[in-house]
């Protein structure tokens, strides 16, 4: 693999007293959609969240874009140009919908040509641009999500269950929308249960269990090969 | 994965009641004016108690504001905002005096400018005692009520007796600037010149805080920080200076509601901003933590409620605001905005 934007090294990251990652290896090629798979509980939200510096690994090295961010603040980490969707969408609830936009847009003002693109992708944002963003359906609230992290061109997107508890048509808008980011060669690394549309979107998948990375590889290998499925998860993906 | 239908969402149009909810605490305070003045026999008592209420909830306002957001923006419990009230209304008179020559002048321009010269003086001592408090009282504790509450009150006595030391442990009597003194009379009622200042000042404070809050980006830094601080980090902004900012400011606008206390009060003790505290807390809480709106408005409320229960009932004044509070609280558990926080 040449030169991954993000490269995890042994990452270990507890939460209190609870050891959940343990020893974590994961690189995220340039321009690629890197799944990371595996069953509840197994460390993807907190991966995730220890990229962004939400939690600290207290052991292991991140880099990212060639800089060492384990020790780094979040805004410094988010600054060097990480996006981030949380699980629980984080979202301003008693802020408008602009105004959630506009506050995402950290270097300055929104570019209207890719606000307009972000619209193109999520329409209900523009209906609701006024409205306050806890007003939302839950759907829409993933899509405010999503396009906060979009507004502004970051280098790696950390996308965590953006289909959760979604209905059919709404997790279509979203796959169409991060196949819309992942065509401008974003790069992502994308939790997501939904196989579907992980088979869809992922270059490559690494699948985690008890807190670190069991499997990695292509997504076409996994999503094709049934016995490989039920080793590591446990099911086949294609019961879903 | 198949197309998705068309998205057409649609707004569906509010019912009155849903459309009047949120305005319901704003409402309070004119209701509570109509109550007054049902209850009190005479139009010009009512209006004089009603210019005295709001200009009492005005400074309480202004002494409360910091504290609010404070707490909202980093859950931190400040007991010893109090110490801010003292040594603003200490710093702010010790210039008046000063500046007697100006104060005892019967020039509006000249009370005014030495009025303005000791608000800007306890407010840059006020805020730079809340950045050294912020840095070597709060910031060893964040995450820790208990030890906030603790450290935060041991601050407090610490400059209750600091004042004590430079400033002598007698009450300090204070003279009004001249032009300040006395009252003009509307409609029959007289209404005291100072606390139409100090109404005027209030809503000033009230209208820059909210212009600052809504419509520039800081003001939406903090507003989400209140809310979610993890995720405004996310998006890149650095909260923590965003919230000693806050704090300075916050100190700042207790040490001018320190000056605008003792002036309203004509004497100043090294124990007043903690007496003031209780009026703080009760504003704070009634109006949602984190909310300055619901500050802005619960010090109202509590304005009025002090001076038209003490016309009407002495006895029950000190339990009014108290009464208000269970009232509030049993109507609006949260507070009445109450500042959607992130689970």
């Amino acid at each position: 693999m040449s030169d991954p934007i993000l490269t995890l090294d042994g990452v270990f990251t507890n939460i209190a007293q609870y050891h959940i990652l343990q020893g974590v290896d994961l690189q995220v090629p340039r321009g690629q959609v890197t799944m990371l798979l595996g069953r509840n509980g197994v460390g993807k939200t907190t991966t995730l969240r220890s990229v962004i510096g939400h939690w600290r690994a207290r052991q292991g090295t991140i880099r990212f874009d060639g800089q060492d961010i384990t020790r780094l603040p979040t805004p410094a980490i988010a600054r060097a140009g990480i996006g981030f969707v949380p699980e629980d969408m984080g979202i301003f609830a008693d802020l408008t919908v602009e105004e959630n936009m506009v506050l995402a847009a950290a270097s300055g003002p929104i570019d209207p040509g890719r606000l307009e693109w972000v619209f193109g992708a999520f329409p209900p944002l523009k209906t609701f641009w006024k409205s306050e963003a806890g007003n939302l359906s839950g759907g829409q609230k993933q899509m405010l999500s999503i396009a906060r992290a979009m507004v502004e061109e970051r280098k790696l997107y950390l996308i965590d269950e953006p289909t959760k508890g979604l209905a059919p048509a709404i997790i279509s808008t979203m796959a169409r929308a991060l196949r819309d980011l992942k065509d401008q060669g974003a790069s992502i690394l994308l939790v997501e249960q939904n196989f579907a549309v992980a088979k869809a979107l992922g270059d490559t998948a690494n699948v985690m269990d008890d807190g670190r990375v069991i499997w990695s590889g292509p997504m076409a290998q996994l999503a094709s090969d049934a016995g490989l499925q039920e080793q590591l998860m446990g099911l086949s993906l294609d019961a879903h | 994965m198949t197309a998705a239908p068309e998205h057409a969402p649609k707004m569906a149009q509010a019912g009155f009641a849903e459309r009047i909810g949120p305005w319901m605490p704003v409402l309070l305070v004119p209701v509570l004016c109509v109550l007054g003045f049902l209850a009190i026999p005479n139009t010009s008592s009512w209006l004089t108690l009603t210019v005295s209420g709001l200009a009492m909830g005005m400074m309480i306002f202004i002494m409360a504001s910091g504290l609010t957001l404070v707490f909202g923006l980093m859950d931190v419990i400040n007991f010893g905002h109090g110490a801010f009230v003292s040594v603003g209304a200490f710093v702010g008179i010790s210039v008046l005096l000063v500046l007697g020559h100006m104060t005892e002048a019967p020039s509006l321009m000249l009370n005014l400018a030495a009025l303005l010269v000791a608000v800007v003086g306890a407010m840059i001592a006020t805020g730079a005692m809340g950045y050294a408090f912020e840095k070597v009282i709060v910031m060893p504790v964040y995450g820790h009520h208990l030890k906030q509450i603790l450290v935060t009150m041991g601050g407090l006595i610490v400059v209750e007796q600091l004042i004590i030391v430079l400033w002598g442990p007698e009450e300090i009597y204070i003279n009004r600037p001249e032009a300040l003194k006395g009252a003009i009379t509307f409609a029959g009622a007289a209404l005291e010149k100072y606390r139409l200042v100090a109404v005027a000042v209030g809503l000033i404070v009230f209208g820059a805080m909210r212009y600052v809050l809504r419509r520039t980006k800081i003001g939406l830094i903090v507003r989400a920080g209140v809310q979610n601080g993890e995720m405004v980090e996310a998006l890149g902004y650095r909260l923590r200076l965003v919230f000693v900012g806050v704090f300075i400011a916050g100190s700042a606008l207790a040490g001018l509601g320190g000056v605008m206390w003792g002036l309203y009060q004509e004497v100043i003790t090294a124990h007043m901003g903690n007496q003031a505290m209780i009026l703080i807390f009760i504003v704070v809480i009634i109006g949602g933590l984190g909310s300055v709106e619901g500050c802005f408005i619960g010090a109202l409320l509590v304005g009025l409620m002090q001076n038209y229960v003490a016309f009407l009932e002495p006895k029950a004044a000190l339990i009014s605001n108290i009464g208000l509070m269970v009232a509030i609280l049993m109507w609006r558990p949260m507070g009445m905005i109450p500042v959607v926080k992130a689970k």
